[in-house]
């Protein structure tokens, strides 16, 4: 026995999850939505948006990592999320080219020039769509359902008319690819809460503090049909389950998580009541995405043996 | 009842299959004993004994260095071959007595013991002291210092660490299976130390049957009592423990004592016991012997001094090479370069693997994905603090609090990205702790 064995730093076991299978889960959390989406805009060929726009995050990832000559990373499969995410926030009849330079700004200008995964200080599949809506804005606002074009929902509840919440829920309704079908959504989100890769922090706290801005400022007081209207309108589900819990522009505090979602809830609730739009999750989303360093340095938690809860 | 516990943590498969079934088994060594001059926290002991130096067991070969540290004594008779560098179980070669074994196990004499009611707690603390007793559980803190409080009289709890939330590792367990009487024996002698404390027998709910043979075996002590606590690592850390039990919290510039608390481990209480109340100096310890590359794992008796490849036989060997050798529990324990390194005072297992999982894994990015943060025990954001260790920003690691880690690695084995979070930490705090001593 005299041949010589590894030696490393403890701990000598690892946890089975790796990053790649995180990314994984999310894309079949995502997959839900993205199915209903598909067929509920078929008329509309909105799979052709989806797997271009998806394409071309990762081929984008692929063709700047080979031309820097930095590790190829489309692996872990992070730029395809962003890619289905981003494809997911498009109205089903934009033009297939705008979904790429879409996707083409949030991998390289977002994600990559900031160093890569895990350096991006925003969501990368929000910035692109914030970038498409400001460029094409006529394009990303125009909204088809069984051939007719008309405003979303929340459009119609924003200007007082009265909304089919059953609509809203199933997703018969105008809206982008995969934010109408708020029962979809949520079977992919169960998914990724029953697989550990999110919790109900940022949700949780997003959605909470929403409610309660509406129904102080909305107008209605505490009325259920205009609150579950608010709420599975304006992609403010798919936004609150798959953006706001993306872990790299997220807090990385327990307090700071909560702190974050309320941030977004009350954004939303001022963009949507007070701001020209009737959605505003995108908006949200990212503004608080830039307050996230600000968040974790006053969320900083006590270490354990420090102050409250310690020795009497 | 709910379960006592702390926030954070992990739960890893717990490997105690393997050989939590096996009862403790005495073996006897069959090669040189090896005694590192230092097997616990502070100065190394002062050898006693020179080359050709006949000793008998149980003699004094190494006295104490200081305050701090303790005397090593010969487990068996024999003559001394020198003082040798050698490997010692973490892969350092340090100053060690090495004695060639005669055979005779012939013992010295021993102090006459006192009954506990006759002896001062001066005396208690000298018998510990000279009997060698440090914590066995793996940090080695001399326990006669443990035991010397500045206010004995504000010690309210001494709580016995039964937690054994290491995996694999079933020294423990068996010897609170089989050494009940032993082990509350040597609580009884700490608490005639500390006349207003309760003793807690702090158990992990995985081993419930250990508590119910300690509930019958303190049936008739007033002042002891079994806590379950939840099955979890690193429920037997001391704060996270002192904290399950009592909810008192302490940081990394407090002691135990502090909060009223003092913690011994299963191993220490029953080395308490044979010192007090036998009389004898630590010379032995019970070993796990486990993993998937040996052939029968198992628990066993064997005398400080002996080669790990003496155990590792006496399990029936390896079944195929194992790439990697552990001495402790896989979470925090060392790798071992080499089998040919002695049991110390602080051995609890060696575990043997066929697969080394660290070194087919292969670091990414971090994704900020905070389940680091969520497990850790102290409450820091080790991400975060990894960062500031690769970079050398010590200012950085020490006001985001990086010396409150406890170095138990829960955040590497969760981290997704794979990232050596508990190594770089524990370099830096090296580091950093060191330049604090010296300002």
């Amino acid at each position: 026995m005299n041949e010589k064995y590894n030696v490393s730093s403890s701990p000598h076991i690892r946890d089975r999850i790796k990053s790649s299978n995180i990314m994984l889960m999310v894309l079949i959390g995502l997959l839900p939505a993205t199915l209903f989406g598909i067929w509920n805009f078929r008329h509309e060929n909105a799979w052709i948006l989806v797997v271009v726009t998806t394409a071309a995050a990762v081929l984008s990832e692929l063709i700047y990592e080979l031309l820097m000559h930095k590790p190829v990373t489309i692996k872990d499969l992070s730029a395809a999320v962003t890619g289905l995410l981003l494809a997911l926030n498009l109205p089903p009849t934009l033009p297939w080219w705008m979904g790429v330079i879409g996707a083409v700004f949030a991998v390289i200008v977002v994600k990559q020039l900031f160093g890569g995964l895990g350096q991006n200080f925003m969501n990368p599949a929000l910035a692109g769509r914030c970038f498409l809506l400001i460029s094409f804005t006529s394009q990303m606002t125009y909204f088809v359902y069984d051939g007719v074009t008309g405003p979303t929902p929340l459009a119609n509840l924003k200007s007082g008319e009265a909304v089919d919440t059953m609509d809203m829920l199933i997703g018969n309704i105008r809206g982008t690819i995969g934010e109408t079908s708020v029962i979809a959504i949520m079977i992919g989100a169960m998914f990724l809460i029953l697989m550990g890769v999110i919790d109900l922090r940022i949700p949780g706290s997003y959605i909470v503090s929403f409610v309660v801005f509406i129904t102080i400022f909305g107008g209605h007081g505490f009325d259920p049909q205009y609150i579950t209207a608010h709420l599975c309108g304006g992609g403010l589900m798919l936004g609150a389950w798959f953006m706001a819990t993306d872990y790299v522009t997220s807090p990385i505090t327990s307090s700071g998580k909560i702190v974050y979602g309320i941030c977004m809830g009350l954004l939303t609730g001022l963009f949507r009541l007070f701001g020209g739009t009737a959605e505003g999750v995108s908006y949200a989303i990212i503004i608080s995405n830039l307050l996230v360093p600000l968040i974790e340095k006053v969320t900083l938690p006590r270490p354990f043996g420090f102050g409250k809860g310690g020795e009497k | 009842m709910g379960l006592l516990t702390f926030k954070g943590g992990i739960h890893p498969d717990d490997g105690k299959r393997f050989s939590k079934d096996q009862s403790i088994r005495t073996i006897m060594p069959k090669g040189d004993l090896v005694y590192p001059l230092s097997q616990h926290i502070g100065a190394p002991a002062n050898p006693v004994v020179k080359k050709g130096d006949h000793v008998l067991k149980g003699q004094v070969i190494a006295e104490a260095g200081g305050f701090v540290s303790a005397p090593v004594h010969a487990s068996v008779s024999g003559t001394v071959k020198g003082l040798e560098q050698r490997f010692n179980p973490a892969g350092s070669k340090v100053e060690c007595i090495v004695i060639e074994n005669d055979g005779e196990y012939k013992e010295t004499e021993y102090a006459p013991v006192k009954p506990l009611e006759e002896m001062s707690g001066e005396e208690i603390l000298e018998r510990i002291g000279s009997a060698g007793i440090v914590g066995m559980g793996g940090a080695g803190f001399p326990t006669r210092v443990k035991l010397s409080p500045k206010e004995p009289e504000k010690i309210e709890y001494i709580i016995a660490n039964c937690a054994e939330c290491e995996p694999y590792i079933t020294a423990d367990y068996r010897r609170m299976l089989e050494n009940t009487e032993e082990l509350v024996s040597g609580m009884r002698v700490v608490l005639s130390m500390f006349p207003n404390a309760k003793g807690y027998f702090a158990v992990e709910d995985n081993k419930k049957d250990c508590a119910e043979k300690i509930r019958e075996a303190i049936a008739d002590e007033p002042r002891m009592d079994v806590k379950l606590l939840m099955t979890k690592y690193p429920q037997g850390a001391e704060r996270q423990l002192i904290y399950a039990v009592t909810k008192r919290s302490i940081n990394s510039t407090m002691l135990p004592a502090d909060a009223g608390c003092i913690v011994d481990n299963v191993e220490t209480l029953i080395g308490i016991h044979t010192a007090v109340v036998e009389g004898k100096p630590l010379m032995e310890r019970v070993v796990t012997v486990s993993g998937d590359a040996i052939a029968n794992p198992g628990n066993f008796k064997v005398l400080i001094g002996t080669d790990h490849q003496e155990l590792i036989e006496e399990a029936g060997g390896f079944t195929e090479k194992p790439e990697k050798l552990i001495s402790g529990g896989p979470m925090m324990g060392f790798a071992m370069v080499t089998p040919e390194a002695p049991v110390t005072k602080t051995s609890s297992s060696v575990l043997a693997f066929k697969k080394d999982l660290v070194a087919q894994i292969q670091e990414t990015a971090c994704i900020n994905c905070s389940r680091c943060v969520d497990v850790c025990p102290s409450r820091i954001i080790p991400s975060r603090l990894a960062d500031y260790a690769q970079r050398h920003d010590e200012e950085a690691f020490v006001e985001m609090n990086g010396l409150e880690c406890v170095e138990c690695g829960s955040c590497s084995y969760v981290c997704p990205a794979k990232r050596p979070l508990k190594q770089a930490i524990g370099s830096m705090r090296k580091t950093a702790l060191a330049n604090k001593r010296k300002k």
